[in-house]
């Protein structure tokens, strides 16, 4: 077990080293990091200071060893475009994106789970057909697609919804939050609901499999056999059987949410962090795009460490295989 | 001498089986794949309605009531027109128009056409970066392998569309924002076939490293043969059939990635739209009520995108021995 973690962490620190040397580059070489604070007349002289003092100049291998350094502390230095430092905006919208994240997944969890119970048990019935229909649309059309549509029938045909902007936002120190109002709610609700669509329809389909899988076992049928009620059989054992790689998959997931809020947030003019790393593509704002890039890595890779982690503790299996070995 | 023919002849029956010429077509009626395709009613609608969206692609510049692109025939005066159906719709233009009294329908008969022609190369690039690379680690094992195959977890942590927008910032960032369209034409093609080697190389390797110990590759190791030879003459045909079924999953999440990228903006301008870019530009539009100009193209896409996810879904179950 403890020879599974150690490996497991050397893996993610490789990860991320090559992450951030891609960032590096990016920054170091893509874009020229004196832009921002050269005018036209600044003398060939004062450029060659500056180039100096921020240690353009040294070997590249020791500017990499520095560019970790700054990183570790969050210091990506200044945006090209709105003049900022690049750690004071991604934090002003970081809570945009996590909120948006949450519920989006608690959406995927909580809608997915029941449909894919309910498709598994009756998989013939016609309810059973009609959600595989929807699972089928949500795989298959794109996101912004999704986003168009629902704004195209609830705010512009119908009017009940706002259709951009994320508004009754509560400051909570240095977090805000939407959560608190109705209002904040209201414009959440499509934008969380377009976001975790495909990872509702994959969690759906996750759970359908398995329950088929689970509900032709031995165990269920000897439950039958002592003649436990069929609720009890469908949701203490059959269930309970299921969530493990729905957990699995469920925090895979959550970091790819994360890296599809930047259509999402474009679709509903949503300002989190993906809306941020999209206006640096544009305008090729190379401090942000490196800082994204390198927060996005760390959390996926976090993420993906901890369900690991996680996995092997909560399944038996694994340990036991693991001690064999 | 005899055994060069011999090795030449067993990897190129096995790669092609349709071009034994004159019994070709009746094998193939005859064969697996052509039964359980008329089996399935959803499949044949599904490639009816592919077969069809592409010939109308193809055949847009002679179908299409009228040319978006040129924009003599534009007026003004033709702007933001509803559908026929509507009351003051007229049959010059079925779908309506937008604002420049751009034809929606012939909008979207050409934007149709490049988003397939980037769909289709983007796939291609990717699966030939995918297969060199695959067959290469495969074939060689050792340090090229762990290089290739590390490179390919690193990428797959990240999301293709992550992928190709980290690409295509890094690449208007190398050719400055202020380039002619057909760079960003390339720019697109490139970031699609860079988000989806992968892959290609993990299942190509895969099947590599079987074939590499067949008997047929250790001969024509013997017998001299160069190794670009032995890898793209002799093991390369024995290890397309996987390729091809991810190539055609491929081609519904490359027409999506293009659109998604064009979408954001940092796609294919207004000026040589893709399916993607008319949904972007529509999009403006939607609150003033001129639905059309954004539903429309949506629609197109999503049918297409629907029909050749089910055409791949198909081909998978159809090629996979474990579920016959």
């Amino acid at each position: 077990m403890l020879a599974f973690i150690i490996r497991r962490m050397a893996q993610s620190v490789v990860v991320l080293l090559t992450v951030a040397l891609i960032a590096f580059a990016l920054f170091r070489f893509v874009g020229d990091p004196t832009q921002q604070m050269v005018s036209q007349d600044t003398s060939v002289e004062e450029r060659m200071q500056i180039r100096k003092d921020l240690g353009l100049d040294d070997p590249v291998p020791l500017q990499f060893l520095r560019f970790i350094g700054n990183a570790a502390r969050f210091e990506f230095g200044v945006s090209y475009q709105n003049k900022q430092p690049v750690a004071k905006l991604i934090a002003e919208r970081f809570p945009a994106t996590m909120e948006l994240a949450l519920a989006s997944a608690l959406f995927a969890l909580f809608v997915g789970i029941p449909m894919g119970v309910f498709t598994g048990l009756y998989p013939n019935s016609v309810v059973s057909k009609l959600f595989q229909m929807i699972s089928l649309i949500g795989v298959s059309l794109p996101t912004f697609l999704i986003g168009i549509l629902l704004i195209f029938v609830f705010s512009v045909s119908l009017g009940w919804l706002p259709s951009f902007g994320r508004q009754g936002v509560v400051k909570l120190g240095s977090w805000t939050t939407s959560f608190l109002t109705l209002e904040g709610w209201r414009s959440l609700v499509m934008p969380a609901i377009t976001l975790g669509l495909f990872q509702m329809t994959l969690i759906m389909r996750l759970v359908r499999s398995e329950m088929l899988e689970v509900m032709r076992t031995e165990y269920i049928r000897f439950a039958r056999a002592r003649g436990l009620s069929s609720r009890s059989i469908n949701f203490r054992h059959a269930l309970k059987n299921t969530l493990i790689p729905v957990i699995t998959i469920t925090g895979l997931q959550l970091g790819s949410i994360i890296a599809f809020a930047i259509i999402t947030e474009t679709v509903f003019q949503w300002p989190g962090m993906g809306l941020l790393f999209l206006q640096a593509v544009q305008t090729v704002d190379i401090p942000i795009m490196a800082a994204y890039l390198l927060l996005v890595a760390t959390l996926y890779v976090v993420i993906n460490l901890i369900v690991d982690l996680l996995y092997s503790a909560v399944d038996p299996r694994i340990r036991i295989s693991g001690k064999a070995a | 001498m005899a055994m060069t023919t011999e090795n030449a002849k067993v990897p190129a029956a096995a790669c092609a089986p349709q071009a034994a010429a004159p019994s070709a077509i009746a094998r193939f009626l005859d064969s697996d794949i052509w039964y359980s395709f008329t089996r399935s009613k959803v499949t044949m609608l599904a490639a009816a309605i592919t077969a069809l969206l592409i010939l109308s692609a193809v055949l847009a510049p002679w179908i299409a009531p009228n040319n978006p692109l040129d924009l003599q025939t534009l007026s003004l005066m033709d702007g933001s027109k509803p559908p026929v159906w509507s009351a003051d719709g007229e049959w010059k233009f079925p779908l309506g128009t937008d604002q420049q009294g751009r034809c929606v329908l012939s909008s979207i008969l050409y934007g149709m056409r490049i988003s397939l022609i980037v769909g289709f190369l983007g796939v291609l690039l990717a699966a030939t970066i995918g297969i060199v690379l695959g067959l290469i680690a495969g074939y060689f094992g050792g340090k090229v392998d762990s290089i290739i195959m590390r490179a390919a977890d690193v990428q797959l942590t990240f999301p293709p569309i992550l992928v190709a927008l980290l690409f295509d910032g890094t690449m208007r960032a190398l050719f400055g924002t202020q380039k002619s369209e057909s760079l960003i034409f390339w720019v697109l093609v490139i970031s699609i076939g860079l988000s989806f080697w992968v892959q290609y190389a993990r299942t190509v390797r895969g099947s590599t490293m079987v074939e590499r110990n067949k008997d047929y590759v250790h001969a024509a190791r013997l017998i001299g043969l160069s190794k670009p030879t032995i890898l793209f003459r002799h093991v390369l045909p024995n290890v397309m059939g996987p390729v091809l079924v991810i190539a055609t999953i491929n081609l519904a999440v490359a027409i999506i990635t293009e659109a998604t990228l064009s979408f954001l903006g940092v796609g294919l301008p207004a000026t040589e739209p893709s399916l993607g870019t008319l949904i972007r530009v529509g999009n403006e539009f939607l609150f003033s009520g001129e639905w059309w100009v954004v539903i429309f193209p949506g629609l197109t896409l999503a049918v297409l995108v629907l029909a050749v996810n089910m055409l791949g879904d198909w081909l998978r179950d159809a090629l996979n021995p474990k579920l016959q």
